[in-house]
């Protein structure tokens, strides 16, 4: 079949519930809060109550799941590397902004 | 299909130890991983160390494994017709099959015999698209080959066409989610979902970082003494810039609006950057150069004021 996929962003504007979260990727919810706890995945109140994520934190809570499933990596563990990955994402859109202001030649 | 020796993908040898196949596997998932590692063709690499791994690290699938004999690497072969049966599978046919499926109904939980639900497996796509489609939105066409079960609870290739609708103003890095599109869930599981990570190809012209571009804009050096207007590309087509009198290599000429647009409106801005390129001399210039020297001397003018004013 060649049909058009609903295609959705996961940006800032987006958001998700924990639940969504849950499902999509792959952590319990205890992880998750966890996760949520210690600083590592940003989360905002519910306009209904509970807990929102924007969309873009999928990305790293599927980041997450992998890193537990391949190195068999603790929630503090996850905290730890998922917040130097941040870092590191950061700093590479940092130098990304600013080799584009660079002359090409 | 092509044989893929797994020992090999460890770096061990055929009778390694439970404890040296998961040591390997350590150490080479540190190296290779892909949302840790940046090395070319990491991903690819730990593809290869994750097969070996879910593999060797379970007895009945590497014993399965095993069964198949040592082979050279990518060799093509079939298993033979009692193999599958042999190590608790129900394999009729080999067809559309991948080596890496072969082993997912031995062991584990998986008896060969597990028909419960089984959520699809999700998939990330790594697309690259122009600053152009990025400008106007496009439809992205993906060929895939994604593992399906089998009613008999055996994984096969099936080959899809997914069709995507990117609207305008994806950046660099956005990641975007398409649900069920991945691999088909068994037993009422839901299907996976197919996740697209898209990266801007390298432009001619535009450098783009988030919604904004960045373009050089070479200026005789009389252009950036007296100003000028001079006509820049755009996505959106030329516009005329009016650059100040003044201008200076490195300084940044901001066209507000005229970058990449953001999804819920609006757009970054495109920023011209100076560059002042001074022309190959021939004798005329060359002594009006030398006036301007010879001028500089009496105004003070002094380009390199080293460790004055701050």
């Amino acid at each position: 079949m060649n049909l058009e996929s609903e295609v959705l962003w996961l940006d800032e504007h987006r958001l998700v519930t924990l639940t969504e979260l849950m499902e999509f990727s792959g952590l319990h919810e205890t992880e998750l809060l966890d996760l949520v706890h210690t600083g590592a995945l940003p989360a905002r109140d519910a306009p209904g109550g509970g807990l929102a994520f924007s969309a873009r934190v999928l990305t790293m809570a599927r980041t997450a799941c992998r890193l537990r499933d391949d190195f068999e990596l603790d929630t503090r563990g996850l905290a730890v590397a998922l917040r130097l990955l941040e870092r590191v994402r950061d700093l590479e859109s940092e130098i990304a902004r600013l080799r584009a202001q660079l002359p090409r030649t | 299909m092509k044989y893929t020796d797994y020992y090999a993908a460890l770096g061990i040898e055929r009778g390694a130890s439970a404890e040296d196949i998961k040591k390997a596997y350590r150490r080479l998932a540190q190296k290779y991983h892909p949302d840790v590692s940046k090395e070319p063709g990491a991903e690819a690499r730990f593809k290869e160390i994750g097969e070996a791994w879910q593999t060797l690290k379970d007895p009945e699938k590497r014993a399965a494994y095993d069964a198949l004999g040592s082979r050279p690497q990518g060799e093509e072969f079939r298993p033979p017709p009692d193999w599958a049966r042999q190590h608790g599978g129900e394999q009729h046919s080999f067809d559309d099959v991948d080596f890496s499926d072969l082993f997912a109904r031995f062991g584990g939980r998986g008896n060969g015999r597990d028909f419960s639900a089984r959520q699809g497996q999700d998939f990330e796509v790594p697309v690259e698209i122009s600053i152009e489609d990025a400008y106007r939105g496009t439809t992205l066409s993906l060929n895939l080959s994604l593992p399906e079960y089998e009613s008999n609870g055996n994984l096969r290739r099936v080959p899809h066409t997914v069709k995507a609708r990117i609207a305008a103003g994806a950046i660099d890095g956005q990641r975007l989610r398409l649900p069920g599109k991945g691999g088909k869930g068994m037993g009422g599981g839901r299907d996976g979902d197919l996740y697209l990570d898209i990266t801007l190809k390298p432009h001619a012209v535009y450098r783009a970082t988030g919604h904004d571009l960045y373009l050089d804009l070479p200026l005789a050096p009389w252009e950036a003494a007296l100003g000028a207007t001079v006509e820049v590309p755009t996505l959106a087509g030329a516009v005329n810039l009016k650059v100040p009198a003044g201008a200076a290599t490195g300084q940044k000429l901001r066209l507000a609006g005229r970058g990449l647009p953001m999804p819920r409106g609006g757009a970054g801005d495109l920023f011209a950057v100076v560059q002042v390129v001074v022309p190959p001399p021939d004798e005329r210039e060359q002594a009006l150069y030398e006036q301007l020297r010879d001028l500089a001397k009496s105004s003070g003018f002094n380009p390199r004021r080293w460790g004055e004013g701050s």
